[in-house]
Formats: structure tokens, C-alpha cells, sequence
């Protein structure tokens, strides 16, 4: 008998089919009708933004990661996200520089995928928005042309913006805080609203996360505990003051609520590991959207909460941490019997 | 019922219908037996024949040594060719005496008196039992006469019979209920007479209607036996696990069953127990799954103990082209063996040979806080600390993060989408506890 050659591991010696790189990647699947949604409501500019972000981001992750960690599809998540919560008007050199720092400062920094803090898109966002406030608050007004980019996305690196012959207008959230304006729910519902390139189509985002909460790719508590925090804070103060505060249907579909409930608090990597732990996030997060949205200076405030907790996910971790089987007294256990 | 599972666990694919419809068959004799002097929990016995002895079938080799050991006895009449060291299905080699098989014998045992199970006394059951070399069948071959003497200060209430074989491809115990269902209860009453205890419970996962229902038709009517089919999910069939499921109760962490007043037993030990008081015989030859998809034939043997691992797959139509992987029990806990010399050892429940389609991928990933070990985990540890406590060697940490709960059933490593080999960092870390603490 000619003896093959064996493989020696330790058990178990079966796996479950998932692996890492798979679960990235169907990530990167469920963000591709979201991309489509970007590109039918924002026109080219959609897929220049998206474009240059993913090429900041999948450059630095060349140049500066481990050469192999290109193919494990989390910087290409990164580019996605970074490029879906800009405005269809920022100059595409910013786009590129957010998606450097979000790879460089956001996660190679910290050692790399699995070591970072902080949602490496959000931190993206965060920097562009400190750096460059003016170009990430400009919501130039749909086109009725499709083709017509919207807003100066040529400009020269730090170059003064040129004149360029652009309507602004106000997302939905600016409009309510700071003209208490509504918008109709079904624009919201559908994303036919000004905002960020990604953040406007709700239900679509809804479906493309139930789709990765099914595969068991994203927990589907950190979303449903936003939610419900949200809906029920924004509902009781509707409730106490329908004139000041907007009703929840409003404060759950505007703004970034959807995609960073869907996409990026739910980042397994910067989210808590316990199922306990996940629902205190969401609430967490939840929290601290309706204070800043409605107390805050800022009109959006999905961003800062989730990485507020972000920072707070290894004490949550700590604990959260589950009890151990038999941690009863014997007398107890047999009691019980 | 109300609560016949536990919480947490994964569900690999079960992959039983290989060999789950498949009758036990009889395995012809091989041409040598090897008997490791060590193939239960506790001290290896001492060997009582010398090279050129002639042995026959059932005569006792090896003497058991201390309370917790068991004896060995030849599984096949023939010459003692040789004591010395041999491949261990644990990969180690271990002393092992080698018995050359006589070609033309009947394979008949002496003559010997079977006593009456029912005008033995207690403690002469026991003695019966330990005499016989029995030990749990289910894997870890503890002493089963152990198991049968019960500190005085643990009152032991119920036996749990586990049929729930919740390791993937086995069907050893599924077979040994489906087939003989009269010798699981026969063995039942001599336990419940060992230990003096009125109640046993049959759990089997409900993946097993056959077993199931054979022994539910062939329930006895004077004594409190009861089947109850249970979740299907791995590691239902861990002791721990079957007592939370079945009666709801916990074993304290780090302590044993019988603190809840359970004892449990495999249900193939259960059948063991009553073919020694059927036939006289002793532990010789078992029941082993052959399977998994780089094994021609698959089938559920009758193997004499000691039968190396090659024979057996030759008595299987040999392996497959593909075949990547030979594991000595589930593929969920057992042992990869490397060399086809080891022998099938009391507590072998199967030999899976896995083909190349159904190995895990060997690539690992940066570990990206999932958290579905902690999900997974049967006994509530959080496996990613604990696996990077492993990785920077920091044992003792890792036992205050109770490490020492871990029974290594490999839902951790199972589920990681990284691949990190979780339950072998585990491995580690529990023996570098103990050199950490014989070195303190």
C-alpha cells in the first residue's frame, strides 16, 4: 500500500465554511446596491467620490499593510464606506487623503485589521471634517441633469474653491434643526434627499444589512438596539413637544442614522464581543445621536456617537464578559434540582 | 419537556448517513494485535506475559495498577511476539505488548463460568466490572468501576445514559441502540443495582428516531427508565452539557456529576457491561465507525481491540485517492494519527478519514472581535482572551480567566472565521499551567 501523505492538525478538524476574508467580502457585495442607489441619486460625481476614496484607501493599505492583506477585502470596505457618507460635491483630492488616513491613522497604526479602536471610515470622516468643514457641510441641490457633477470634485489640492455655479441646499436634519423644515417621509424612506453620497437610501440599507445579518455576518442586536433606543427617546420627547422635536419616523430615517447603524457600528472589529455588551453599544450610541441631534451644535451626530463608543467597547467587553457554566455554589445547584 | 438542551454550541454538519443505516459487521482477525499497556484515563497497566507466551482470547496481559487503571486482556488468541514501545494513536509511542494471531485458530476463549448478574452483591458487580477491563466507551476511557463506586458523601440520585453521540460522522452509539436495545437496558439494571439507584435517563439527540424508538419499544416496565430526545447540537453529548439538558442541573465549575448526585454513562460502556455478564467475556473488541469520505466503504465494525489502524482500513476497501487526514475518533475532538501502525485502542469510538474536500483550511487570519466563540463557547469562557493570553504565554492569567473550565470541545476553533487555532492554544495553555505550577 503506498501510504499518501497525512496531514497532522490539532482537533477540531473541520471548520465552519466562513472565513475571514469571505465575511469581508460579502460585505463589500451587500454595499454594492447602496453604491448603485449612490450613483442613480448623485450622478458621477457618486462614483469619482467612491472612486478616490477607495484608491486612498486600497493604496495606503498596499503600500504601508502587509502586501496579502489587500485580498481580505477589509480596506476595500473601508474605501466603500469612507466614499458613501461624503457629500457628492467634495473635491475628490479629499476623498483620497480621508481614505489615507483612514487606512493609515485608522488601522494600519494600531497593527493592522482586528487591532484598531475606532472605525477606520468613520475616523476618515471625522479628520475630513475637522480639516475641511466647509466641503463636507456643501450640499449642492439634485441636477435635473444626471450627468452634471455636483459640486467643484475637480479642485486643485488646497487651492481656494472656485466659483463654480452651484445651488447649495441643506440635508434633511440641517433643514429640521436649523429652518424646523420636515421632509416627507417617503423621500427619506427611498433616499430621494440631500446627504451623503450612501446615507440617504434607508430601506435599501436595511435590506442589504438583513442580508449580512442572515449570514450571521453583522450582529443584528446593534442595530435593533439602536433603533429602538432612537425610536423611543425621539419618540417620547415628540410626545412631551411635537413642535420642538421631530417625530421618530424622522430621526430614525435621516441623516447617517441608517448606514451607521447598519454598516459601521456594526464593524466587528470595533464593536463589543458579547451579545450583553452589543445591545449596551447600541443603546449607547442610540443615546447620544438624539442628544446631539437635538441638544448639539451640529445637526448629524451619528458619526461622534458611534465613535464615542467605540472607545468604550474594551470596558464594555470587560464588563459584559459572560458567567461561567457551574459558577453557582454546589449547595445552590442541587437545590434547584 | 421543557428544557432538553443547554445554551451556546455550534452545529457542524453531521455527515452520520454515511454509516448510520449501515448493520455492525464483523471485522476478520487480523494477523497481529497491539495492545498499549495505556488506553484509559489513569496509570498504564502492568504487562503479566512474557515474549512466547502463548495467549488465548479473553486471557487478561496487563494488570491493572492502583484504583484508577483497568487491565488489558488479548483480544485474539496467539503468541506474545513482543513487549516494547509503539506508535500511540496519541502520536507519542507508548509500551504496548504485541500478540502475533494464530492464523487457523477458532478464536475460542477458555471455558469460563458466567456468574448470575442478579445473586452478585453489589461490590462483587463492581469487582466483575473492574476485572473486565471496562472503561468509558464514549472517548476518554475513564475506569467505568470508578464511576460505579460513588464517594459515600455524594448521594448519587439518577444515571444518565448517553446516547446523544453529538460528534459528527459517529454512529457507533447509534448503532449500538438501534441493534441492541435489550443489552442497553440489561446493562442499565446492573448499574442502577451497582450504585443503588432507582432513576435512569436515555438521552439521545433527536437526529436518532431509530435509536430513538428501538429503545423506547423495548423499555422494561419495572424499573424508572426513561428516552429523551434531545436538541441536536454539538457538544450535547458532553457530560456537562446532557445534565443541564436533561435534569437542569450544573456541575459546579471544576467540580464532577456526581456533586449534582448524577452519574453518567456512555450507552455503548452501558452495552459492554451487560455482554460481560452475558458471554463472560471481557472488554475485547468494540464497536468503531469507520467513515468520512476518504474510506472506500464506510461501516460500523465489530474490531478486536489492538487491530492497527491499517487493517482496519483495509477491512474497509482501503482509503480513497484523496484521502488527506485519519483521525482517531470525532473529527470535533479526536486525533490525527501519522502513522497507520497505531491500533484501536477501548475508548476508539471511530476512525474518520477525511478526504481533501472536507479538511479545514490551514490559513489564519488576524482575529477581527467576532465574538462568535463567545457565542459558541458551552461553557461561557470568552475564547478570545483567552487565546491571546496563549499567545504571549501568560498562563496564569489565563486560569483566572478559568481556563481550567475548558473541556476542549473545540466550538471555539470550530467557529472562527479566522481560523485561530483556538482549542490547541487551550491545549498549551493547560499544560503550561502545570509545568507553571510543578516548576512554582
Amino acid at each position: 500500500m503506498t501510504t499518501p501523505r497525512f496531514l497532522i492538525t490539532a482537533s477540531p478538524h473541520l471548520a465552519e465554511r466562513d472565513t475571514t476574508p469571505k465575511i469581508m467580502w460579502h460585505v463589500v457585495l451587500s454595499l454594492l446596491p447602496i453604491v448603485g442607489a449612490s450613483i442613480y441619486y448623485f450622478g458621477p460625481s457618486a462614483v469619482l467620490v467612491i472612486l478616490a476614496s477607495l484608491v486612498g484607501c486600497l493604496l495606503t493599505e498596499w503600500v504601508f499593510g502587509k502586501r496579502e492583506t489587500l485580498l481580505d477585502g477589509s480596506a476595500m470596505i473601508t474605501g466603500l464606506l469612507l466614499g458613501l457618507i461624503l457629500p457628492a460635491g467634495i473635491p475628490l483630492w479629499m476623498a483620497f487623503v480621508g481614505g489615507v488616513f483612514a487606512i493609515g491613522f485608522g488601522k494600519l497604526i494600531f497593527g493592522g485589521l482586528g487591532q484598531n479602536i475606532f472605525n477606520p471610515a468613520l475616523l476618515g470622516r471625522a479628520f475630513l471634517q475637522a480639516a475641511f468643514p466647509v466641503a463636507l457641510t456643501t450640499w449642492p441641490v439634485i441636477r435635473e441633469n444626471w450627468w452634471q457633477l455636483r459640486g467643484d470634485n475637480l479642485a486643485l489640492p488646497l487651492m481656494a474653491a472656485r466659483e463654480v455655479d452651484v445651488v447649495t441646499t441643506a440635508t434633511p436634519l440641517g433643514l429640521q434643526k436649523f429652518e424646523q423644515t420636515g421632509t416627507e417621509l417617503w423621500r427619506l424612506v427611498i433616499g430621494a434627499t440631500e446627504g451623503s453620497l450612501g446615507e440617504t437610501a434607508g430601506v435599501l440599507i436595511l435590506v442589504c444589512g438583513a442580508y449580512l445579518a442572515l449570514r450571521n455576518y453583522l450582529n443584528w442586536r446593534i442595530p435593533a438596539s439602536i433603533f429602538l433606543t432612537v425610536g423611543v427617546l425621539a419618540g417620547l420627547l415628540h410626545l412631551i413637544d411635537a413642535v420642538r422635536y421631530p417625530d421618530p419616523w424622522f430621526m430614525l430615517f435621516s441623516g447617517g442614522l441608517m448606514i451607521g447603524a447598519v454598516y459601521m457600528a456594526t464593524d466587528m472589529v470595533t464593536s463589543p464581543v458579547t451579545n450583553l455588551g452589543c445591545w449596551l453599544f447600541g443603546f449607547g450610541i442610540g443615546f447620544l445621536v438624539v442628544v446631539i441631534r437635538l441638544w448639539g451644535g451640529l445637526a448629524e451626530g451619528v458619526m461622534y456617537a458611534i465613535l464615542l463608543m467605540n472607545a468604550l467597547v474594551p470596558f464594555i467587553n470587560r464588563a459584559t464578559q459572560p458567567k461561567v457554566f457551574g459558577a453557582t455554589k454546589p449547595e445552590q445547584a442541587k437545590g434547584s434540582a | 419537556m421543557a428544557h432538553l438542551r443547554f445554551r451556546h454550541g455550534v452545529h457542524p454538519p453531521e455527515l452520520k448517513e454515511l454509516t448510520a443505516g449501515t448493520p455492525i459487521r464483523r471485522m476478520p482477525f487480523p494477523e497481529e494485535i497491539v495492545l498499549p499497556l495505556s488506553q484509559h484515563t489513569g496509570k498504564p497497566a502492568t504487562p503479566i506475559v512474557r515474549v512466547g507466551d502463548r495467549v488465548e482470547r479473553g486471557d487478561k496481559i496487563g494488570e491493572a495498577d492502583g484504583f484508577i487503571s483497568s487491565p488489558i486482556h488479548a483480544s485474539a488468541a496467539g503468541t506474545v511476539e513482543a513487549i516494547d514501545l509503539w506508535p500511540h494513536p496519541t502520536g507519542s509511542f507508548q509500551p504496548a505488548v504485541r500478540i502475533k494471531v494464530e492464523a487457523f485458530s477458532a478464536q475460542a476463549p477458555r471455558p469460563r463460568i458466567i456468574p448470575d448478574w442478579e445473586g452478585l452483591s453489589r461490590e462483587q458487580l463492581v469487582e466483575a466490572v473492574r476485572q473486565a477491563g471496562v472503561v468509558g466507551l464514549g472517548g476518554a476511557a475513564f475506569p467505568t468501576h470508578v464511576k460505579l463506586q460513588p464517594p459515600k458523601d455524594s448521594p448519587v440520585d439518577t444515571i444518565l445514559i448517553n446516547g446523544a453521540e453529538c460528534e459528527p460522522y459517529l454512529t457507533t452509539d447509534h448503532r449500538t441502540m438501534v441493534e441492541y436495545p435489550e443489552r442497553v437496558h440489561l446493562g442499565i439494571r446492573i448499574m442502577m443495582k451497582c450504585l443503588g439507584v432507582d432513576r435512569a435517563m436515555i438521552g439521545i439527540e433527536k437526529n436518532k428516531p431509530d435509536a430513538v424508538a428501538r429503545l423506547q419499544e423495548t423499555l422494561p416496565s419495572d424499573i424508572d427508565v426513561s428516552v429523551h430526545p434531545l436538541t441536536v447540537k454539538y457538544p450535547q453529548g458532553a457530560e456537562k452539557m446532557l445534565i443541564k439538558a436533561l435534569l437542569d442541573r450544573e456541575v459546579p465549575s471544576g467540580g464532577l456529576p456526581m456533586q449534582v448526585g448524577v452519574v453518567v454513562h456512555n450507552v455503548a460502556s452501558v452495552a459492554t457491561i451487560a455482554e460481560v455478564f452475558e458471554t463472560g467475556l471481557p472488554l475485547i473488541e468494540r464497536i468503531v465507525t469507520v467513515t468520512g469520505l476518504g474510506i472506500r466503504q464506510p461501516s460500523n465494525l465489530i474490531v478486536p481491540v489492538g487491530t492497527k489502524t491499517r487493517d482496519l482500513i483495509d477491512a474497509c476497501g482501503g482509503l480513497m485517492p484523496d484521502a488527506r487526514e485519519v483521525v482517531f475518533g470525532g473529527p470535533m475532538m479526536g486525533t490525527a494519527v501519522a502513522d497507520l501502525d497505531a491500533p484501536v485502542m477501548k475508548g476508539t469510538t471511530g476512525l474518520v478519514v477525511l478526504s481533501e474536500r472536507e479538511v479545514k483550511p490551514q490559513q489564519s487570519y488576524p482575529c477581527i472581535s467576532c465574538g462568535h466563540c463567545v457565542d459558541a463557547c458551552p461553557v461561557f469562557l470568552n475564547p478570545q482572551i483567552l487565546g491571546q493570553l496563549a499567545l504571549s504565554e501568560r498562563w496564569e492569567e489565563m486560569e483566572q480567566h478559568h481556563l481550567l473550565d475548558c473541556m476542549l470541545c473545540g466550538c471555539c476553533s470550530y467557529t472562527c472565521p479566522s481560523n485561530i487555532p483556538l482549542s490547541q492554544l487551550f491545549t498549551m495553555g493547560k499544560a503550561g499551567l502545570q509545568r507553571a505550577k510543578a516548576a512554582a
